[in-house]
């Protein structure tokens, strides 16, 4: 299920040249904000968790899923490169399933580990919030990767519905309507946050058992239909 | 000798006249050009001569901007109020995110794939030079996120008057509002072609132009609500200058009578608006000065 040159060549067209650079912005710039908040508040738990919920989880690791889930496959579709490697004698759901791996990993190191270091920089980990929400931006990642690989296969406009999705959504009519937030990763990985840290800062809509259960729903069907759709690709022309 | 034989069979070659005619009418020029440049630039912005599936999206986000105009004026007429429920200055500050994303999309749109498919060497062998290409795509993309933030005010405007608003005041008002969306614009889309320009593919650059407008305003926003909450009221105005929107939002709440969307309204006074108003100019400066450099030497 896991071809180790499919990987290679998706971490190279992930960070190859200067994209990695591009995507080590977003995590550096959260940690200079902690820096600077832990340098005009000191160590308070209230902040910590609001810059971690409403920066990192809301906003750093949407983005950096889009990037890492649309372009571990979008591009090559898009300039028609596709075609060499479904060429190849691999089986279509083990390319997704490889790129899917890579954008996992890509995700989870470029958001999940900041986090857990922004978290440390905002309070030391106190009340597990670091702890907690590394947790909720790790399994989200999950989610995000899956789900950004498939409207990767979808759509050529890719990263613009995921953008949607993750901006207009999960923030703004999550904020809105109360019954977006059922349906919104954010929330399901916020109900495991929850779990593991226990406190009343670290809060989701919904029950874990749902959380869960739509989380592995998600990932597993999304992997399955951009598998599914890998099969069947048309080759279209520009626009 | 052997070096005389391929003159001779050359003699023997002829090239004839067949007859074809070499172009005499009127040239029309750079200035053409780059006029026409600009305007498809600015159709495509929208999807205009493009396929139906480029369109759904521009549209879409059109029709996002206005529609919320639409239903304030409603909701003003049909409730006899003495004001719009939203200032003209504040309506693009709320629509931020839907600007975010129609800049973002757009911005690659009309430069990375002139990058990807190798066009850029094509339009320097016509007449226009890179400072005629950076000028139509600059204003071509400007030009369409004014008409994208302009329309909802002239939505509101209308309203207003046909709602029996003071005329005086309501004109006051959307003026200002023209004058922050057209700053709005020519930021914006220097900033999305910047970042647009520097990669080919359409998707990354996408991404990045999101990225660096919502995070720096996540980031900002969040910062001074800390320093708000801190009662360090002073460093609000300052830690605004770092991103777009409150860069807009600090010059029209200090020079276009704009009520500040930041935390406890703590907008700049008028000495540090001209800061402000500095920063937005030297940023669309500094954006047209990359792009010229960007495009200095490109292609091949």
């Amino acid at each position: 299920m896991y071809d180790p040159t499919v990987a290679r060549l998706t971490y190279r067209a992930l960070l190859g040249r200067r994209r990695a650079l591009i995507l080590g912005a977003l995590p550096v710039l959260l940690i200079v904000i902690s820096v600077i908040v832990r340098g005009l508040v000191g160590a308070d738990d209230q902040t910590a968790a609001d810059l971690l919920g409403g920066l990192a989880l809301a906003t750093m690791v949407p983005i950096i899923g889009v990037i890492a889930g649309t372009g571990a496959i979008g591009p090559e579709i898009d300039d028609g490169s596709v075609v060499y490697l479904l060429s190849k004698p691999i089986k279509r759901p083990t390319i997704i399933f490889t790129k899917l791996i890579v954008a996992i990993a890509v995700t989870m190191v470029f958001s999940a580990l900041p986090t857990l270091i922004a978290g440390f920089i905002l309070n030391g980990n106190g009340q597990q919030i670091a702890v907690a929400y590394t947790v909720a931006a790790l399994v989200s990642s999950i989610a995000y990767a899956a789900l950004f690989l498939l409207l990767g296969t979808v759509s050529r406009h890719a990263v613009v519905f995921g953008l949607v999705y993750a901006l207009v959504w999960e923030a703004l009519f999550g904020s809105l309507v109360s019954g977006a937030r059922t349906l919104s990763v954010q929330q399901w990985s916020l109900a495991v946050a929850h779990k593991v840290a226990g406190g009343d800062l670290v809060t989701s809509d919904v029950g874990l058992t749902t959380a869960t259960v739509l989380l592995v729903l998600v990932t597993v069907l999304a992997t399955w239909y951009a598998g599914q759709k890998l099969r069947t690709l048309t080759l279209a022309g520009e626009e | 000798m052997a070096v005389e034989q391929p003159t001779r069979a050359g003699d023997q070659t002829r090239i004839h006249n067949i007859g074809y005619r070499s172009y005499d009418g009127p040239r029309l020029g750079r200035a053409y050009a780059t006029r026409s440049l600009y305007s498809q630039s600015l159709r495509g912005s929208y999807g205009l001569g493009r396929s139906v599936k480029s369109k759904v999206l521009p549209m879409l986000l059109f029709v996002v901007m206005c529609v919320p105009a639409a239903i304030m004026v409603a909701v003003a007429v049909a409730t006899k109020a003495n004001d719009l429920p939203v200032d003209y200055t504040r309506y693009a500050i709320i629509m931020q995110a839907v600007i975010s994303l129609y800049v973002a999309s757009q911005a690659p749109q009309s430069v990375s794939r002139d990058l990807r498919f190798k066009t850029v060497p094509l339009y320097f062998s016509r007449p226009i030079e890179t400072a005629d290409y950076v000028r139509a795509k600059y204003a071509a993309l400007a030009s369409a996120m004014f008409v994208l933030t302009a329309a909802p005010l002239l939505v509101l405007y209308v309203g207003a008057l046909l709602a029996k608003l003071d005329f005086t005041d309501q004109t006051k008002g959307f003026a200002q509002g023209l004058v922050s969306v057209a700053l709005l614009s020519l930021l914006f889309a220097g900033i999305g072609l910047v970042i647009a320009s520097v990669t080919p593919r359409r998707g990354f650059g996408i991404a990045a132009v999101i990225a660096v407008l919502t995070i720096s305003y996540g980031a900002v926003t969040t910062l001074q609500a800390i320093a708000d909450a801190q009662g360090t009221t002073d460093a609000v105005p300052w830690i605004g200058l770092f991103s777009p929107v409150t860069l807009i939002d600090g010059v029209q709440s200090a020079f276009l009578g704009a009520n500040s969307a930041f935390p406890g309204a703590a907008g700049p006074s008028n000495g540090e608006g001209v800061v402000y108003v500095l920063a937005v100019l030297g940023l669309i400066a500094a954006c047209y000065g990359l792009l010229l450099r960007r495009y200095r030497k490109v292609g091949l």
